[in-house]
């Protein structure tokens, strides 16, 4: 929590004058006992009604400011609570938004989306309610006691000795239901997760009849989070009873303290009233501060969650151009636009190498192929180019200049990558297709489209390229999902171009399609197309054929097909030989 | 609230109270010790009145009295308190076991669901019925039980006690009760409103957050954080704004109705004062008078929230009614046949289906299929291939025609009986949170771990499983979780392949393993084929060229129908595919 507090320092003020406020607040609260025994004692016992008439002004006046204070206060802990979690928020997303692939596949996006969202409005209330009661309620708990003292010290003994038993129950069943409320949450976890189950494989389920036995699993967790429920609700209901005996017994050891005290003329009768009044304030309060403190211990436990956050620090290397590193630039002119020298690469964590000694030259303009098993590397080797990933051995030469030394922003303006998992956001389909340039004309708009196969289902939607797209592209198909992306990338008109399987939702002739519109555009990018369709690759410049990580393939198809066995096992897999030689 | 939302409310208190119905003796208990519990709490000011009455003054106090007086005191405080516990276990008794049985029937409910329903709705949508939504009406039937109850009760009692002490200095509070509901109605109305803002608002920053962090490897790819973090800022400064008003204005509600209560506490001062002085009560009339008006109050500021809550438990209610009483599945035949061992004739006759009336989907078709053929079903992406699957294993019914498995109509058999002689392997490879051996097992619970290593081996599943932690008994976590989804889809496979089922149903099963490992499985599946009806989706030709009979699909209807050869030489639609994958461009 302590490294976020930073983001209150802009809101001192508010954090300082709220409790502060909130302070007088419950000063003013503890002079109304007071007052209403001056009123018995002084008012009734002389009969003086100009006293009471007075008195009660006194009382409304101790409202009005108490009111006022009050209000004051709640005004500065919202602003101060708000403001903290909007900068919170807004510096997390930002320091999200530098996360390097690596950092994103080792943090998880759903743990990303639960910081950003409840765990910081945990964090928001938490803040409000320390900066509007924290220090009220053990102020009040404790002014009553010191106010007690005022008026008699020996009656005021009985304060020092309910207000620790008070506390003990209060807390103690507190303490002790916050593990019990973390198995419910447990037990309710798995409740949910074998009704989630039940949806989302429902045809599995029914198709190898488990429902029967799903039903009987169900109300297994249901039971036993019932009976979890119940113990821990029962420990709960102890908790009115217990308080309410012990504030009674103090009342009780009051009123015989007290006639003894007025036996002996040493207090008065209104004054007891007002020890009276004091002790069932002190109940009041204690409970609130309980239920505070449940409040707060969960808000550290998210605070805490996303200080880890902030504590990764992005692994993305971004260097900024040095003058000498453009010099370098024309350290070698050789015909090879992409050179891979002994690149070996491995994922953060991983104990193996994903890529290992890959060696190959690419010349400007030439299509390869990237073919090779699930597994066998083909992804990890495209994403090295963008540097979504840094390579771990070897180098990459990119137009004659080390990749290390572009900067991120200058080498994935010259890429456009279209990846596996057809991604799109909630916006237009122009907004979507702008992604890759953002004042894109109504031409270039058009080419993309038409060259990614997406035109003739975009023209078919009546509102054109101003179709709505819902989250995630949801109201979209597959196939089309996946053609809006490759324009997406195409739109860029980037010097290098990665289709990584991207092809996988498109049927065998809107692929063929595609690859023969890229193919002919006017200024045709190096492309690289991962595939694990023979189809796809096998006219490209350039085959590599990756297994476990390695390369044991490289050159056209007529050459790997007579030299490379792997080659031609994957081929003839998908086009059985008789087929071929037909 | 107009006429037919009341009348919704009204049904939905109905619906609940038939499920308090069962525990009907806990919440007689829980209304007695309820009213116990609160006449014995209002009593005890007045003894504590008592007693200090009998404190006058110096050397003027009566301890034989106040010490009977204190005595009765304890003994109330000890009946109020057991009372009280007792009334809490009640209410907890009954709160939780109506949310379960809630929460029972509605996941029976799902089991029986038809798939259309299902289908049409997200997953997170009715899971939160039963877990959030059953939480929440939880929460407000408690506090309903907890607060409504005793604080009507307490209203009453203490009016009546008051009354009874002095009839004027009630009528004081009674007149300005109202005031204190007025405020808080007031400032809850101005809220509201303000709170919708603020939830909206969240709403989309959620949705935003979702998409951009969800998605945040094709932001980067494309350099979008700039922009991004501009957006999200624009989001995150409107809802700074309504945020502040809401919380603020929600938290005025507090002070002002404590204002409202100093107020009434005040009066009670005043003309209790000036009772005083006439003789008209005593002090201790007085004292127990002003801890009424603290009491008295409480209660009126508690309901109003209860009432907001109550409301708001209903609406959760409602949603689970709806659920629960969702029309299910049509039931099985009565009278079909005990444990029919199928052979793997299907023969399809007229059958008409669509998904909804607007749109035709398959219209009168016809198909004859004998036992131990093989089927594919080919055609372009989203052509609607999965609809035959659908109906093949029950999952959504034919609106007309017939479907005959070995001369048995579909719908006269138990639908387990046709669902356990079909394999399938679907597209979305499902596994369930379990160890390896349990989702394997899943056709077959008896399956000694001879056959589970045996089947496991068949579709080279045994590799990798070997190579897991602890092997058949590695757990896999949600939606498959570690492994990768071609490991998951051999899992699904080798599930079949151990049920062994006369039927086969693949849905481009293969298409997420690599050619190379689907080789593998290839040799597993000719086996398993051998002498079994198999239906198979798939976009790779190569691989149903073999099939007796194939299915061509395009926008949701069969439009060719025939052998690989007799399709070519028709030269339609197949024929076009089949050439669009050999076509070097």
């Amino acid at each position: 929590m302590k490294s976020l507090l930073v983001y209150l320092k802009d809101y001192k003020k508010e954090s300082i004058l709220g409790p502060l406020f909130k302070l007088l607040e419950a000063s003013f609260e503890l002079f109304v006992p007071l007052v209403m025994a001056a009123i018995i004692d002084n008012g009734i016992g002389n009969q003086d009604s100009f006293y009471i008439i007075k008195m009660c002004f006194i009382m409304i006046l101790l409202g009005i400011i108490g009111l006022i204070c009050s209000i004051t206060a709640q005004y500065f802990a919202a602003k101060a609570s708000i403001g903290f979690a909007t900068k919170l928020r807004h510096s997390l997303f930002s320091h999200i938004q530098g996360f390097s692939f690596s950092d994103m596949d080792t943090l998880g996006n759903s743990t990303l989306i639960t910081r950003m969202t409840s765990d910081i409005n945990q964090v928001q209330s938490g803040v409000n309610l320390v900066l509007r009661l924290f220090l009220r309620s053990p102020f009040v708990v404790f002014g009553a006691m010191i106010m007690a003292f005022t008026i008699n010290r020996e009656a005021a003994y009985i304060f020092v000795c309910a207000i620790p038993f008070l506390s003990l129950v209060v807390f103690g069943i507190m303490l002790f239901n916050i593990p019990l409320f973390r198995k419910v949450q447990m037990n309710l976890d798995r409740v949910l997760g074998i009704t989630r189950e039940n949806l989302t494989g429902v045809r599995v389920i029914r198709a190898f009849n488990k429902e029967q036995e799903e039903r009987q699993q169900f109300e297994n967790y249901n039971k036993a989070l019932t009976k979890i429920q119940m113990f821990a609700g029962r420990i709960s209901a102890l908790m009115n009873p217990f308080t309410y005996v012990i504030v009674n017994a103090a009342i009780i050891a009051l009123i015989w303290k007290g006639a003894i005290q007025v036996n002996l003329g040493i207090i008065t009768r209104g004054e007891v009233v007002a020890l009276v009044n004091y002790m069932s304030q002190i109940l009041v309060e204690l409970v609130k501060l309980a239920n505070l403190i449940i409040t707060v211990t969960k808000a550290l436990a998210c605070a805490k969650r996303i200080e880890t956050i902030f504590e990764v620090e992005s692994s993305e290397k971004n260097i900024d151009l040095l003058s000498d590193s453009l010099e370098n630039e024309v350290h070698s002119e050789t015909e090879n636009y992409i050179t891979f020298s002994h690149v070996g690469f491995r994922y953060k964590g991983a104990s193996e190498e994903a890529l290992t000694d890959i060696s190959f030259e690419v010349k400007r303009g030439q299509t390869i192929g990237i073919i090779g098993g699930t597994g066998s590397g083909k992804s990890s080797l495209v994403h090295l180019l963008p540097r979504f990933y840094e390579v771990t051995n070897g180098e990459i030469i990119l137009d004659g200049r080390k990749l290390s030394d572009y900067s991120l922003a200058e080498l994935r303006a010259k890429i456009g990558i279209v990846m596996q998992k057809a991604v799109l956001f909630k916006g237009t389909i122009r907004e979507n297709v702008c992604w890759g340039k953002k004042e894109a004309t109504d031409k270039e708009m058009e080419e993309a489209l038409t060259i990614s196969q997406a035109k003739e289902f975009v023209d078919g939607k009546k509102e054109g390229m101003e179709f709505k797209l819902e989250q995630g592209g949801r109201n979209l198909s597959g196939g089309q999902r996946q053609r809006l992306t490759i324009a997406r990338a195409l739109i860029k008109k980037p010097e290098i171009l990665i289709l990584d399987d991207s092809a996988s939702a498109l049927d065998f002739a809107t692929d063929a399609k595609l690859r023969h519109s890229i193919r002919t555009m006017k200024e045709r990018p190096t492309i690289f197309i991962v595939s694990q369709r023979a189809a796809s690759i096998q006219s490209a410049d350039q085959i590599l054929v990756l297994e476990d990580g390695k390369l044991v393939g490289v050159g056209n198809h007529d050459k790997l097909l007579k030299e490379c066995l792997v080659y031609q096992e994957i081929y003839y897999s998908q086009f059985p030989k008789e087929e071929v030689t037909a | 609230m107009n006429q037919t939302e009341k009348k919704a409310q009204k049904e939905t208190i109905k619906k609940v109270l038939n499920y308090i119905k069962p525990y009907s003796i806990y919440v007689l208990f829980s209304i007695i010790l309820a009213s116990v519990t609160v006449i014995l709490t209002l009593y005890a000011p007045i003894l504590i009145g008592k007693a200090i009455d009998f404190i006058v003054g110096k050397e003027n106090v009566k301890f034989d009295a106040i010490f009977l007086i204190l005595k009765q005191l304890g003994v109330i405080i000890i009946c109020t308190a057991v009372a009280q516990w007792i009334m809490n276990l009640c209410n907890n008794k009954i709160t939780y076991s109506v949310i379960r049985d809630m929460r029972a029937e509605a996941f029976n409910k799902i089991e029986i669901l038809p798939l259309s329903y299902i289908d049409s709705h997200s997953s997170g949508e009715l899971v939160s019925r039963v877990i959030a939504d059953v939480d929440q009406f939880a929460d407000g039937l408690l506090m309903g039980f907890t607060q409504l109850f005793t604080g009507v009760i307490t209203i009453l009692g203490t009016l009546f006690f008051m009354f009874s002490i002095n009839v004027w200095i009630t009528l004081v509070v009674v007149i300005i009760t109202p005031v204190s509901l007025l405020v808080a109605a007031f400032i809850a109305k101005r809220t509201y409103s303000m709170f919708r803002l603020q939830s909206e608002t969240r709403g989309e920053q959620t949705a935003f957050i979702d998409e951009m962090v969800g998605n945040l490897k094709v932001v980067k790819a494309f350099g979008h954080e700039k922009e991004a973090i501009e957006k999200f800022d624009a989001i995150n400064e409107k809802l700074e704004k309504y945020s502040l008003r809401a919380t603020f204005f929600s938290s005025i509600t507090n002070p002002a109705t404590r204002f409202v209560n100093s107020l009434v506490y005040t009066a009670v001062g005043i003309s209790g004062a000036f009772a005083g002085i006439y003789g008209i009560i005593t002090i201790g009339n007085l004292s127990c008078f002003l801890s009424y008006a603290n009491q008295y109050t409480k209660p009126f500021n508690e309901i109003s929230g209860v009432i907001t809550e109550l409301q708001n438990a209903l609406a959760c209610a409602a949603r689970i009614f709806e659920l629960i009483e969702e029309e299910p599945e049509v039931p099985d035949y009565l009278e079909a046949p005990e444990n029919i061992v199928l052979q793997g004739n299907v023969l399809l006759e007229d059958v008409s289906f669509s998904y909804s009336k607007e749109k035709k989907l398959i219209e009168h078709f016809d198909l004859n299929v004998k036992a131990g053929q093989r089927i594919a079903i080919v055609g372009p992406t989203g052509c609607g291939k999965t609809t035959l699957i659908n109906l093949l294993m029950r999952f959504y019914d034919i609106d007309s025609g017939e479907i005959k498995l070995d001369g048995n109509n579909m719908n006269r058999l138990k639908r387990k009986d046709v669902r356990s002689s079909i394999g399938m392997v679907l597209q979305d490879t499902w596994l369930k949170i379990g160890t390896v051996r349990e989702n394997i097992i899943m056709g077959k619970p008896d399956a000694t771990d001879e056959e589970i290593k045996k089947a496991a081996k068949a579709t080279g599943a045994h590799n990798f499983i070997k190579r897991l932690p602890n092997a058949y008994n590695t757990i896999i976590g949600e939606d498959g979780g570690n492994l990768s989804q071609g490991q998951k889809q051999l899992l699904c496979i080798t599930r079949v392949l151990l049920l062994s089922p006369p039927m086969l149903i693949l849905d481009e099963a293969t298409s997420s393993i690599d050619t190379r490992t689907e080789l593998m499985i290839q040799e597993a599946f000719h086996k398993l084929m051998e002498g079994r009806t198999s239906f198979i989706v798939a976009h790779r030709l190569s691989t149903i060229r073999e099939a007796d009979v194939i299915l061509v699909m395009k926008d949701g209807m069969i439009i060719e129908q025939g052998t690989h050869f007799e399709l070519l030489k028709k030269n339609g639609f197949y024929k076009n595919l089949y050439d669009s994958q050999f076509a070097n461009v």
